[in-house]
């Protein structure tokens, strides 16, 4: 039952992604170039998910805890540092380069399209690294 | 190439979003983010958190083929960047979005819903740095 509900909900989200235009990369960077073709679709994409979540993640908070499991796992950090700074600014061009977010592309590998693969591929490969450059450098520790 | 202003269309597409977004946190009491999610499943802690993302991604990748088999929606993908581009692109963003902690739908959706701090500097941070960076590969560089 979990298992079903849980494949349910990567399909709603997939069928979010796909009608609002995230999985298209030249709508998303369209969005971004106000100077040139800009496309504001994405303000409404990402307006219509946060007014849906902010109600719902109150409404869900409420509870005791989750269907599923003993409690809502949520990020506990409220500190703001270097790497989450760095980090988004690195994420920023690299979205600015291909068009695709993760979330975005991940639906998207249903489309069959070759680029999406490939984008996949680096994908993987950079949080790849970075977890195990992370995971050495605690070993080292 | 100019991209037609889909008001509806997008605004359902991200209410969606947002409905998947409350229903895996009210089922499993977890944070809808896609690079978390990737991530998981590339290096998973446990059979559990690997199990779970898996099934997770399956329900992702069948929404645009149910779409086109049963609605006839065709899924429209159009990659404007070159081969090059592309990679290049997927490598940073799976290196910022793991030095930063979170991608689109992790900070920019699920953290901003929850008000943290921490998801609203990165995303205000990862918008403008987009913008910035499509300027100069549309306007100065000429790609």
């Amino acid at each position: 039952m979990r298992f079903l509900i849980t494949y349910l909900i990567g399909l709603v989200f997939g069928t979010g992604i796909m009608i609002s235009g995230m999985a298209n990369p030249a709508k998303v960077l369209n969005f971004f170039d106000v100077a040139g073709s800009w496309d504001p679709s994405l303000a409404l994409v990402m307006g219509g998910a946060l007014l849906v979540t902010f109600f719902g993640y109150r409404w869900s908070f409420s509870r005791a805890k989750p269907l599923f499991a003993n409690k809502f796992s949520i990020p506990t950090r409220k500190d703001l540092d270097t790497k989450l700074i760095g980090g988004s600014m690195i994420f920023g061009i690299g979205w600015a380069l291909a068009g695709f977010c993760p979330g975005g592309a991940l639906p998207a590998i249903g489309t069959g399209k070759i680029e999406v693969f490939i984008f996949i591929a680096s994908l993987v490969a950079g949080i790849y690294s970075t977890k195990l450059a992370r995971l050495s450098r605690k070993i080292a520790a | 190439m100019t991209t037609e202003f889909t008001p509806y269309a997008s605004l359902a597409g991200g209410l969606l979003i947002g409905l998947a977004a409350v229903l895996l946190m009210l089922s499993n009491g977890r944070i809808m983010g896609a690079t978390g999610i990737l991530s998981g499943i590339i290096m998973p802690s446990s059979v559990a958190e690997l199990s779970w993302k898996s099934i997770l991604l399956m329900g992702m990748v069948s929404a645009p083929i149910l779409l086109s088999l049963v609605f006839g929606y065709p899924a429209i993908v159009q990659v404007v960047s070159s081969t090059p581009m592309l990679v290049l692109g997927g490598l940073l963003v799976g290196i910022g979005g793991t030095l930063g902690g979170g991608c689109t739908s992790g900070h920019g959706v699920c953290g901003m819903a929850r008000l943290s701090s921490r998801s609203i500097v990165a995303t205000i941070t990862f918008m403008i740095s987009t913008t910035i960076a499509v300027y100069v590969l549309r306007h100065i560089i000429g790609l």
